[in-house]
């Protein structure tokens, strides 16, 4: 069976007002790895992973240059419906962002909207995206009760589990593990490891020891430009680019 | 203890007489009113809310039509404010390009400055003769099997009236919804998009949802104006005692009637159920504020105390 | 389960884009329904008040009924009369509770003051009108300016009050420290520096208010009642523009009609003035505040 779930950047190019936010970026990322991006603050690797899932459409006077193929197809085609590539796109945000309905129905409502009523199938789901999200132990038995009341991580676990719930093929996550405590980040990270023989998964974090522990793949942004871009094993032990080097030591040192 | 200090606590128990005044008036108000009530309070006891005769003549006071007619109106305005109104807040921070969004809001602001009386003026002259020969006769002639269509079309009556009120308080319900709804942050909206939402969809069921405390409770506060807008009422809903289903009814308010029979009281009674029915748009008022405080307060304490 | 959810969505998908798209027609509706209504008002005002103004309406007095021309010279005078004297009252009392509430109150009774001020604004404006009456006119045995400006009076506290702590409030704490560190005590630092500092914006919320209780006839009805006449003191009932507009308005005679909408017209560009005015003072006030 094919793996579903490649991104294919070719020469994109992004422009936000006059500004040139992201220069001739070319990368793969293949089915079912764990892409890491890390860079120094406001060197657009939030700004990338947000280029797949089309979420900059929503920021008045951007533009995109180039081709992004998921799967093969680009999804900057005019043709392209933006409320299906999201629906396969996933993503999950550095805030964690529950909706104010109860927990159930946060995971439920990717499937209600697109007209799935069926009590039995609601349940199953909601079930298993909580067992994925290895939060089912901890709320099985109030599932009614408002998602607001979750502590931190358990929300942000629950915004997985919702993602998962609508079974995309690709995960974003932006910084998700930021607000958390070192024991939610680790259950989170975990959690990724787990899921990526269903899913693919880019992240963007600050954190480098995380990148390092969690991913197959990282790549290095700085001022726009992808620095390096290698399997996580040689990219923190035998960087290519001095620049990686200086970064990644002038962290760790 | 020096000059310096005794001057500053002058100043300041001078000063302290001032927001003391407030309490003192707003407890005054309601004392006065309870008070000169006393007569009507005494006489007709809880049959003042129940009775449906009111005859000046007689001296006899049952308030229940007004209060039917205030609660039929502002349920009414309210049926039609809210939805044309959070539709407009919506469109304003959501859809409208920046400058235009800007632009109308400062257009509904000056909704929102016109005095009463110059809706009541429209309300004469534009809107009744307009109810009278299209808008009524329409609902007749296709809604009629209805109750609430059915009876002499004068044009002047409850649903005339009910327009003019959702008019007065849509420019109010507007710009607080605006307000609620710029409000939420926008990671909330994408966190719906990236779960494959139309925009719609993210709007209703997310945005909304966040913000419903806060549009409630604008919802209560437009309420609360509805119940007690007098003027433009009283100049267009046909002073006329009664109740029924009809929206087409002629009718009377709390409010309206205080306008149009206070300043003719010529008995001591008389008087004294007119300044009931002023003690009751008092409390209701109050009530109704309390209620929208508590809601508008539960949502600025932040998303973690959403009411379900 | 990928692909029940995905035949769902590609099930509805169609109907989900409609539906999205139809909403945007209905939401514009909404907004171009309000606007409607609001070009309709001020279409119909100005056609009919500007075709019914003249200079004699500024300057003579009403008419009895079949007598032509006549204006509202005392209702325009009155209606100053009224705010003049309700700016005696609510003015001191708001300002005085503002500066409070922000240099001296406690939390508690700061919490208790401002919520009620905010029911005071809740309160029905007719409700105050009775007040009025009682404290004020039963006593007089008379409707009169006085208690017509009363009632406009009491009615701006809440709103002046609100407004001015929360300009007095905003003045920059640095101030406060420099004429304390002078040796000036406190009473002084407010009344020389503070107030002063934040005047434009307590200016702003003064023209605010006053617009709101220009427009109010409910509170006037039975206080200052109306008169045909130039009233002789303020002990006697006195006219008021927004009055005379109701009076005219539900009279059943045209040439009043025509009055009314006149003074409608006269009525809502004072409103529209004196907020246009307070506009003025904020801005003016901001750029004051950041030092330019």
């Amino acid at each position: 069976m094919d793996l579903t779930g490649s991104i294919k950047v070719k020469n994109l190019n992004f422009y936000y007002g006059d500004n040139h936010m992201l220069k001739n970026i070319s990368m793969t990322v293949e089915p079912h790895q764990i892409v890491a991006m890390i860079g120094p603050s406001g060197c657009g690797k939030s700004t990338l992973i947000r280029i797949f899932n089309r979420m900059n459409d929503l920021i008045p006077s951007t533009r995109v240059e180039g081709e992004v193929l998921v799967d093969g197809v680009n999804i900057y085609d005019k043709e392209i419906d933006v409320v299906g590539l999201r629906r396969r796109v996933g993503m999950v945000f550095q805030k964690s962002t529950p909706f104010p309905k109860s927990i159930y129905e946060n995971i439920a409502y990717g499937l209600k909207i697109v007209g799935i009523k069926d009590h039995r199938i609601l349940n199953e789901t909601v079930e298993k995206s909580l067992k994925r999200a290895a939060l089912w132990e901890e709320v099985k038995d109030h599932l009614n009760k408002s998602a607001m009341s979750l502590s931190g991580g358990q929300q942000q676990r629950l915004c997985i589990a919702r993602a998962i719930a609508v079974d995309p093929e690709i995960i974003l996550m932006d910084e998700p593990c930021s607000a958390l405590d070192p024991i939610a980040t680790a259950r989170i990270e975990e959690l990724m490891g787990n899921l990526k023989d269903e899913y693919t998964i880019v992240i963007v974090t600050h954190n480098m020891q995380q990148a390092a522990r969690v991913s197959d793949k990282t790549a290095f942004l700085m001022h726009g430009q992808i620095i390096e871009f290698t399997k996580t094993t040689d990219f923190f032990t035998k960087p290519s680019s001095k620049i990686t080097e200086d970064y990644i030591t002038g962290r760790f040192g | 203890m020096n000059r310096q200090d005794t001057s500053d606590i002058v100043f300041r128990r001078i000063l302290a007489v001032f927001p003391i005044s407030i309490l003192i008036l707003v407890a005054g108000i309601f004392f006065q009113l309870a008070y000169s009530s006393l007569p009507s309070l005494k006489h007709f006891g809880l049959a003042f809310f129940y009775n449906t005769t009111w005859d000046p003549v007689a001296e006899h006071f049952g308030a229940l039509p007004f209060i039917f007619g205030t609660c039929l109106t502002s349920l009414v305005a309210l049926l039609l404010a809210v939805p044309i109104g959070i539709g407009a807040a919506i469109y304003l921070a959501e859809y409208a390009p920046p400058k235009v969004s800007k632009f109308i809001s400062i257009l509904v602001d000056l909704l929102a400055a016109i005095p009463s009386v110059i809706y009541g003026l429209w309300g004469i002259f534009v809107l009744v003769p307009y109810m009278r020969n299209y808008v009524q006769p329409f609902l007749g002639k296709y809604l009629g099997f209805l109750p609430f269509f059915q009876g002499p079309n004068y044009g002047v009556g409850f649903l005339a009236a009910s327009i003019i009120l959702a008019i007065i308080i849509i420019p109010f319900i507007i710009s607080v919804s605006r307000e609620v709804i710029l409000a939420v942050p926008s990671v909330y909206k994408e966190s719906a998009y990236a779960l494959g939402t139309t925009r719609w969809e993210a709007i209703f069921d997310i945005v909304l949802s966040y913000g419903r405390a806060g549009i409630l409770g604008a919802v209560v506060l437009a309420l609360g104006r509805a119940i007690g807008e007098t003027m433009a009422v009283t100049m267009i809903i046909g002073n006329n005692v009664v109740i029924t289903p009809s929206l087409f009814s002629p009718g009377y308010t709390l409010a309206s009637v205080l306008a149009n029979e206070f300043a003719e009281a010529d008995s001591n009674m008389y008087l004294s159920a007119l300044i009931e029915i002023g003690l009751v748009l008092f409390l209701v008022s109050i009530v109704v504020n309390i209620l929208a405080r508590f809601l508008i307060w539960s949502v600025t304490k932040g998303p973690g105390q959403v009411i379900k | 389960m990928k692909v029940l959810i995905h035949s769902s969505f590609e099930r509805t998908r169609r109907r989900r884009a409609i539906w999205d798209r139809a909403m945007v027609y209905v939401l514009s509706l909404c907004a171009i329904g309000v606007l409607f209504i609001l070009f309709n008002i001020l279409t119909h005002l100005f056609i009919q008040g500007i075709t019914s103004l003249n200079p004699e309406f500024f300057t003579n007095l009403p008419k009895p009924v079949g007598e032509k021309g006549g204006g509202m010279a005392n209702a325009i005078a009155g209606t100053f009369t009224l705010l003049g004297l309700a700016v005696c009252l609510g003015v001191p009392i708001g300002l005085g509770a503002g500066i409070y509430l922000s240099e001296y109150a406690d939390l508690k009774f700061a919490h208790a003051v401002r919520f009620m001020s905010d029911v005071m604004n809740g309160i029905p404006s007719i409700v105050y009108g009775i007040f009025a009456y009682t404290v004020c006119v039963l006593p007089m045995k008379s409707f009169s300016a006085l208690s017509g400006g009363f009632a406009l009076g009491i009615m701006m506290i809440p709103m002046i009050t609100r407004t001015s702590e929360q300009f007095v409030r905003m003045v920059p704490v640095q101030l406060r420290e420099a004429g304390l560190a002078l040796g000036v005590p406190k009473w002084r630092v407010i009344v020389d520096i503070v107030v002063p500092a934040a005047l434009g914006g307590i200016m702003t919320g003064i023209m605010v208010t006053l617009a709101r209780v220009a427009g109010e006839t409910a509170p006037l009805l039975f206080t200052a009642f109306g008169n045909r006449y130039w009233q002789h003191s303020l002990a006697q009932p006195i006219a008021a523009l927004p009055l005379q507009v109701f009076t005219y308005a539900i009279s059943p005679f045209d040439d009043w009609h025509r009055q009314a909408w006149a003074g409608a017209i006269v009525l809502i560009l004072m409103v529209f003035m004196i907020n246009g005015w307070a506009q003025f003072y904020v801005v003016r006030h901001s750029r004051w505040l950041s030092g330019k």
